[in-house]
């Protein structure tokens, strides 16, 4: 009676040292709140991400664990996607951040701002497919834009935007644009406008403010865009294959994977070749945060209050 | 460090404006300021005088009337045009440069050569007493030293006009004694124009060559801190410079700059700020610190105890009428809360406002 009376107190003594231990931590019930997002994030992120890393390494027609990447990597038609994705996704998120920043400059100090800022956003709700069809019949040989061209006499014969690069280029930067904008003018709005004020009274003219004051501060903002758009524009799929060269110019790692998948039914190269563009991918952002590194990355605010 | 030249005679304001829609933030200002002057603009919150610095800086345009100076009219310079030096109230260093970059951003901007530039920075370092400080970002320094590293990237640019907007309010008591008599001797050793926005009246009386009282964006009175202090001559400017307590009344008697005005039963003598005849709505205006309690006699005012507060020499009090209205006191000695007393004033230090609400 006493012995279970003194051992009930020690564990519930005990139970509350480890609760008073865990809040200290900042754990208390309300962190259970994380359990759902937890869940799903293992449900579908990291459990099919470790599912495909496995089944890459144990290819259909056997050869050993390295079979699939070694195929990869001795088919030029194989592994030039990486060069025909990156040809598209760099230079669409270098244009992308090209027109955001100044624009994203520019609205910021408007007063109809959210209308601009809707007018730049609806092309992300059209979703990549309509924005494809749409510019197939826009750019094509018989679309406005080469019609205007002639029309006004720059050209003879009509250009070939379509079913080529120039084509998934122009699709890509549309449908990449509004998130690069709306992600640059949060960066841009969170510098305090004290200090562009500061460097005017200061002397300083609108591109010395820019050059020296809003850029250095956008450095880490510009970076973490660059990556978020990279990444977008890697994984093209649809408008690669309607509005480009599907076999071509145009051949992106993710239209290999697909082929792997869904033509040849091999799903162990696919998820190779799904590996390999995770890395590369992996690869750019790391060169880039490496790169924001070596620049300022503290406050944006130009003291207290 | 010294200013090097004598850039203009004089900056004048003429009928400056500026209005937000419908809402007038500053209602034709007018203005000259000598070379040299440490102006103030004194008022509370939401009085325009943070409009008024901005629209000289370059800021915000001007809705009207013009800025000049001497023959010059400036308000349609940019701000990076007009060269003047502004020390911002959250200061607005670079949070990206060190305190000597900061420093030399002016200097930079305009071209002037890297050694130069070097030169005058560390000069301007030892104004404002930061020497060993310059390699530090602006993030380590304590919220006063921020304060020096902002005046001194104003003023090492030497130029012709300082503008600083209420650069001590985010400092605490202490250090804002302490920058404010660095002021001092920064603007008493280099002599630049200045003109400084506040809402404390200790800084403004104790900084200023002259002092510009504004309300509701026009100019109540400008004076120097003497003037202001001892002779308001509008009862916001009392207001502002101390006179806490105000009571209304009606004149009962006048004997040249003197005033008899009847405050419910009791009669109060003081002089006269505006001319009033007999049978006129008044405002009796006297200091806190002028009022204190005593016996019966003239120009006292019975009223109960509500408050009474310990300062250290003195105790301050508050106390309110058999009409209701509400005095502050200084007593040397404690009195118990909800006593009767006699408050008394002097005539001299009282002083009488038309009622223009009456």
């Amino acid at each position: 009676m006493t012995v279970s009376a003194l051992d009930g107190h020690h564990a519930e003594r005990g139970n509350k040292s480890i609760r008073q231990k865990l809040a200290l931590r900042g754990i208390d019930g309300v962190t259970l709140l994380i359990l759902p997002a937890a869940i799903f994030i293992v449900g579908v992120f990291i459990y099919p991400f470790f599912y495909g890393l496995v089944l890459s390494f144990t290819p259909m027609a056997g050869g050993g664990a390295l079979a699939n990447y070694q195929a990869f990597f001795s088919d030029p038609y194989l592994y030039n996607t990486i060069a025909a994705t990156l040809r598209l996704a760099l230079p669409v998120t270098i244009l992308s951040l090209a027109f955001s920043i100044p624009i994203a400059m520019r609205v910021r100090l408007m007063e109809r701002q959210r209308l601009l800022t809707t007018i730049l956003v609806l092309p992300l709700t059209l979703g990549t497919v309509l924005v494809a069809e749409g510019l197939l019949n826009y750019l094509g040989p018989q679309g406005w834009f080469s019609r205007i061209l002639i029309l006004i006499g720059l050209i003879e014969e009509p250009l070939k935007l379509t079913n080529n690069y120039w084509g998934v280029l122009a699709s890509l930067i549309i449908t990449v644009f509004p998130f690069t904008f709306l992600l640059t003018l949060s960066y841009i709005t969170g510098i305090d406008p004290a200090l562009e004020k500061a460097a005017a009274t200061h002397g300083a003219n609108s591109w010395q403010r820019f050059r020296f004051v809003m850029l250095p501060l956008l450095v880490p903002g510009i970076a973490i865009a660059f990556c978020l758009t990279f990444v977008q524009a890697f994984a093209v799929f649809p408008s690669a294959v309607l509005l480009g060269a599907p076999s071509g110019d145009t051949r992106v790692i993710s239209i290999a994977a697909a082929q792997a998948a869904f033509e040849q039914y091999d799903f162990s190269m696919a998820s190779a070749i799904a590996m390999i563009m995770a890395v590369v991918q992996l690869g750019v952002v790391v060169a880039i945060l490496a790169i924001r590194n070596m620049f300022y990355r503290g406050t944006t605010s130009g003291g207290k209050g | 460090m010294q200013l090097s030249s004598t850039p203009f005679k004089e900056l004048r304001l003429e009928r400056m404006s500026r209005a937000f829609g419908s809402f007038n933030a500053l209602r034709e200002i007018s203005l000259t300021i000598r070379q040299g002057e440490f102006i103030a603009l004194l008022g509370p919150s939401g009085c325009g005088k943070s409009t008024a610095l901005n629209c000289i800086a370059g800021l915000l345009a001007t809705t009207g009337g013009g800025i000049f100076i001497d023959d010059k009219r400036i308000d349609q310079l940019k701000p990076e045009d007009r060269g003047f030096g502004m020390v911002f109230q959250n200061y607005a260093l670079f949070p990206h440069m060190s305190v000597r970059e900061n420093i030399g951003f002016g200097l930079k901007m305009r071209g002037v050569a890297k050694a130069e530039i070097e030169s005058r920075v560390d000069a301007a370092l030892t104004l404002v007493r930061l020497q060993g400080q310059g390699n530090k970002p602006p993030g380590q320094l304590s919220g006063g030293q921020q304060q020096r590293v902002a005046i001194a990237r104003a003023i090492v640019i030497e130029p012709p006009l300082v503008l600083m907007d209420e650069p001590l309010s985010n400092l605490d008591a202490k250090l804002r004694l302490e920058m404010r008599a660095e002021i001092r001797r920064i603007h008493a050793q280099l002599g630049a124009t200045t003109i400084y926005v506040t809402h404390d009246q200790d800084e403004a009386l104790s900084l200023a060559d002259r002092v510009v009282v504004l309300r509701d964006g026009a100019i109540r009175q400008i004076g120097a801190p003497h003037e202001l202090y001892d002779s308001p001559d509008h009862i916001d400017v009392a207001q502002f410079m101390g006179f806490r307590n105000c009571l209304r009344g009606v004149v009962t008697a006048r004997n040249g700059l003197q005033a008899s005005v009847a405050v419910g039963n009791a009669t109060l003598t003081g002089m006269l700020r505006n001319d009033l005849n007999v049978g006129d709505a008044a405002l009796v205006a006297a200091r806190g610190d002028d009022v204190t309690s005593g016996d019966e006699h003239a120009n006292t005012l019975p009223a109960v105890i509500e408050s009474i507060e310990y300062r250290g020499r003195e105790f301050v009090g508050s106390a309110r009428t058999a009409d209701d209205v509400e005095l502050v006191f200084h007593t040397p000695k404690n009195v118990a809360v909800g006593s009767r007393v006699f408050l008394s004033v002097d005539p001299d230090r009282t002083i009488i406002f038309a009622d223009k609400e009456v």
